[in-house]
């Protein structure tokens, strides 16, 4: 055995594990502020991660234990099930997260090789082929009457039948849906504004949850389990997007503060983004990484299809890490330039 | 004190295992009854043995010569008789034997004359050669040839010389004790170094850790005649890297691919600085030096030990102990795994039963501590996951690279990449791996990308090389048939000359015959160009293991090929 002789003690399961930990305090915003459907989503994507997770490389011939143990497949599950609406069906959970698990990371080489984000790759498959199941949003629990319980959540989920009006009383469309669609319909930005879903930054309920996420990050930056590069980046630029858009004309594009304090954006900077193996590796790699899909991200929230774009903006720039890592390696010990050579032929 | 410390990027903070051994005072090895000392305990080529088995050595004799400019002498540690001069078990990472000769000891311990230097009258060319043949090395860890490091080269001076002091390796602490209880026979020495190298700047690194030697190396410093700043550093390892401690002392950097000497700044580490105070102020060669042994022993300590002491020895002295599963040379990030047991087919030294876990191999001059293993102090390391790109090992690099890059690189066999990403500024320090959360021997891969590529260029040289001869060859070839025709014909000419001044009845007709033999040799000449051709390439700037083999081989052959043109001779000469 080869020199050194010690290990410092991490692993990726304890990375993986702080990165789930750092993700409770949103889950609980989330049950606090929308009711305890969002748990249902998360056991069933675990569950399903797992065992897919333990499918794939039994089918790849890898010992199962260790990679088990690793925790990605978890953290994949919990970032795509935050990211999905918590009354969303329990085939669209399965099928996003089996999608991550066996396309987007196994298919890819599993740990460690996947390009794109697999959370990432999962959330756009479904919001493309189930747009309309994408918008079961519970609406927060202070806008409606009569929140569901965990029964009930699971009763829905599972395709339970639920009135038609009951559901239709939970769910609301989420402020960023609101804006587009008001967006749509002439009407100002101020105007959209007034509406009940709206809070001080983002939408009410909404724009705590994106603090305990941003709380959340500041732990892990704390713990050095991620570097500030990507996520100040990432909320820089929908900052400077945003508000020059907004300076530009305030009646049609949404303030940077209300863009900022969206959850998606938060778990997107400091959870997603973040993820090592398909963002950039360098300093400055990180910094154009999370500033392009910042950028990104209002580009497609303004432009695009979607009232989101953080999973389109990041798997974009997760295409752009080689380019990105290539034309950006730091000095090296002893040398006086950076070396940017071009690729070889 | 008032300098203002810069920092290197990266560093790792090991549990620091000091005081295991820092505490006890410095005790003599006895001498063993045997010393197994290696003709090759330096960087360049190994010394050439110059006693005969039987003989009778005195201690500090020269037993082998320095051979060449980069290489070091080598001398008996103790007075007895050299028992064998041949393969030994040797501490090298490869587990392969290597030259040594064996003395046995008679106990006497008797000197050979020996006299201090007076170092300032003598001409510096003169004295590098008295220390090289006097085996000085560096005694940090890469025992490269002091009297190299102390020509100052063509700029006549090196303004700055630093004094390694930083023993940044956890569990060591040789220069630790070295320092406390040595501090002004080191400065005796730096004042040679001093001398030989023109400096005006003379700084003496040492980490926080080590108050005791800081307090004594500033006392001591205050005795001297010329200005010597003792700096504290933080301790993070690899701060007693020598770049790293240059960084930190003065912010520069050595530039990549050259000495820092090319900066105007050598580098000592303090056991050096030390054995050169004993070489000239009393003519002592390198005949021993200070080991730390520790780890699973019942007294971790510092002994000063005699070169050649079998390991052995030191640990039993230590108190060996239940469990032990290993030992390493050196510390846990840089160290090297000691062999077991003898290797096959050698005769165990002396009488000693060859047990099983008994360290046959001997202290060399690079031997700055054994470490001995345990389950406990160091538990196995946890099986590879795959790389996540979390960059904790970029993070730690003081060398500033991309491990997880290089790893990939050299993982895929893509070393041309590995290069451009300089995998040769690699250090091999241990800090990526150390770090990395999916436990890669990262260093590892780094040693088989930089072997893969020297023998690649290796291989590329020699095919250049045969290129160039092969095409030597054909001009010689054709400038011989050439020449050879021009003789002919001239030799012809000169008979058909002499034929028509001689009367016909003397003519006799060997013409024919002279024509008939000048083909046979051209034949033959031309077989034995071929065969030169089919021979093996020759091979440049070999690990020198490989290239002693290659050696031995060459030999044999050049033997066989004698025998095999002997019974042609005869008819190459009619």
């Amino acid at each position: 055995m080869p020199s050194p002789f010690i290990l410092d003690r991490s692993s990726v399961t304890q990375v993986m594990a702080w990165v789930l930990a750092a993700l409770l305090p949103g889950i609980a915003a989330y049950v606090w502020l929308f009711g305890p459907g969002i748990l249902v989503t998360l056991a069933l994507a675990t569950v399903t991660a797992l065992a897919g997770e333990a499918a794939m490389l039994k089918a790849r011939g890898y010992p199962a234990k260790p990679f088990l143990l690793d925790l990605s497949a978890i953290v994949t599950a919990w970032l795509l099930a935050l990211s999905l609406p918590a009354l969303a069906p329990w085939w669209l959970i399965v099928t996003g997260t089996l999608f991550a698990i066996i396309v987007a990371k196994h298919l890819y080489g599993g740990l460690g090789q996947n390009i794109f984000n697999p959370a990432m790759v999962g959330y756009a498959v479904l919001i493309v082929s189930f747009p309309l199941q994408m918008t079961q949003w519970p609406g927060p629990l202070s806008l409606t009457d009569a929140p569901l319980t965990l029964a009930q959540s699971a009763s829905v989920i599972f395709g339970g039948d639920l009135p038609k009006a009951v559901l239709d009383a939970v769910t609301m469309a989420t402020p960023l849906d609101a804006l587009r669609t008001g967006l749509l319909q002439q009407y100002t930005v101020d105007e959209i504004m007034t509406r009940p879903i709206f809070g001080h930054y983002g939408g009410v309920g909404f724009e705590w949850l994106a603090g305990a996420f941003l709380f959340g990050g500041l732990v892990l930056w704390a713990l050095r389990i991620i570097s500030w590069h990507v996520p100040l980046a990432f909320l820089a630029g929908i900052w400077l997007a945003a508000g020059f858009l907004h300076f530009f004309d305030a009646g049609r594009f949404g303030a940077p503060w209300f863009h900022l304090f969206a959850p998606s954006v938060m778990l997107g900077a400091f959870f997603i983004a973040t993820d090592p193996v398909s963002g950039a590796t360098t300093p400055r790699g990180k910094l154009i990484f999370g500033f392009g899909a910042g950028l990104l991200t209002i580009i497609i929230r303004t432009w695009g299809g979607y009232p989101d774009g953080v999973a389109f903006a990041i798997l974009l720039m997760n295409l752009a890490v080689p380019l990105i890592d290539q034309y950006t390696q730091p000095r090296v010990y002893g040398t006086d330039t950076r070396r940017s050579k071009a690729p070889p032929a | 004190m008032s300098r203002t410390l810069h920092t290197f990027k990266g560093g790792v903070h090991p549990p620091e295992h000091k005081s295991e051994s820092n505490s006890r005072p410095i005790h003599a090895a006895p001498v063993p009854r045997e010393l197994v000392i290696p003709m090759r305990q330096h960087m360049g080529s190994p010394a050439k043995p110059v006693v005969g088995v039987g003989e009778r050595v005195l201690k500090g004799q020269l037993i082998g010569e320095a051979d060449g400019y980069i290489s070091s002498a080598v001398h008996a540690s103790s007075s007895g008789i050299v028992r064998a001069i041949g393969l030994a078990a040797v501490p090298h990472v490869s587990g392969l034997p290597d030259e040594c000769i064996t003395i046995e000891t008679d106990g006497l311990d008797e000197w050979i004359d020996h006299a201090p230097l007076d170092y300032r009258a003598m001409e510096p060319s003169d004295l590098r050669m008295r220390l090289r043949d006097m085996g000085l090395a560096g005694l940090g860890g890469a025992v490269f040839p002091s009297a190299v490091k102390l020509d100052p080269g063509a700029r006549h001076h090196c303004p700055t010389l630093i004094i390694n002091g930083g023993e940044c390796e956890p569990w060591i602490t040789c220069d630790d004790v070295l320092m406390r209880h040595h501090a002004g026979d080191i400065l005796q020495g730096v004042a040679v170094m001093r001398h030989l190298l023109g400096s005006t700047e003379i700084l003496i690194g040492i980490e926080d850790n080590k108050p005791e030697a800081i307090a004594a190396m500033q006392a001591a410093a205050t005795m001297m005649d010329f200005a010597v700043e003792v700096v504290t550093l933080p301790t993070i390892y690899p701060a007693g890297g020598a770049k790293q401690m240059i960084e930190m002392l003065t912010g520069k950097q050595v530039p990549s691919g050259k000495l820092s000497t090319d900066i105007g700044i050598q580098v000592f580490n303090v056991g050096t600085a030390h054995a050169l105070a004993r070489a000239v102020h009393h003519g002592e060669p390198l005949i021993s030096r200070l080991v730390t042994v520790t780890g699973h022993v019942l007294r971790p300590q510092n002994f000063d030990v005699l070169i050649g002491t079998p390991m052995q020895v030191l640990i039993d002295l230590a108190g060996d102990r239940d469990g032990s599963t290993g030992v390493l040379m050196g510390g846990p990030m840089m160290g090297m795994p000691m062999p077991h047991t003898i290797p096959h087919g050698l005769q165990p030294v002396a009488d000693r039963s060859p047990l099983v876990g008994d360290l046959g191999v001997p202290v060399v001059k690079a031997t700055n501590c054994i470490l001995v293993q345990s389950k406990e102090l160091f538990p196995p390391l946890p099986k590879a996951l795959p790389c996540i790109r979390c960059i904790r090992c970029a993070d730690a690099c003081p060398a500033e690279l991309q491990p997880q890059e290089l790893f990939r690189f050299a993982k895929a066999g893509d070393f041309g990449r590995a290069q451009e990403y300089h995998l040769f500024d690699c250090i091999e320090c241990g800090c990526c791996s150390y770090v990395c959360p999916s436990h890669i021997p990262l260093v590892d891969f780094y040693r088989y990308a930089k072997s893969e590529i020297w023998t690649r260029e290796k291989e590329k040289r020699a095919a250049d090389l045969a290129r160039e001869r092969h095409e030597f060859r054909q001009f010689r070839l054709e400038r011989e048939k050439k020449e050879k025709a021009e003789k002919l014909a001239a030799k012809a000419q000169a008979k058909r000359a002499e034929l028509a001044a001689t009367p016909a009845d003397e003519r006799a007709a060997p013409t024919d015959a002279d024509a008939k033999k000048a083909l046979i040799a051209a034949a033959l000449a031309r077989a034995q160009a071929k065969k030169a051709e089919a021979a093996p390439k020759n091979i440049e700037h070999l690990a020198p293991d490989t290239q002693r083999e290659i050696n031995e081989i060459e030999a044999r052959r050049a033997k066989i090929r004698e025998m095999a043109r002997q019974p042609l001779e005869p008819e190459e000469k009619t």
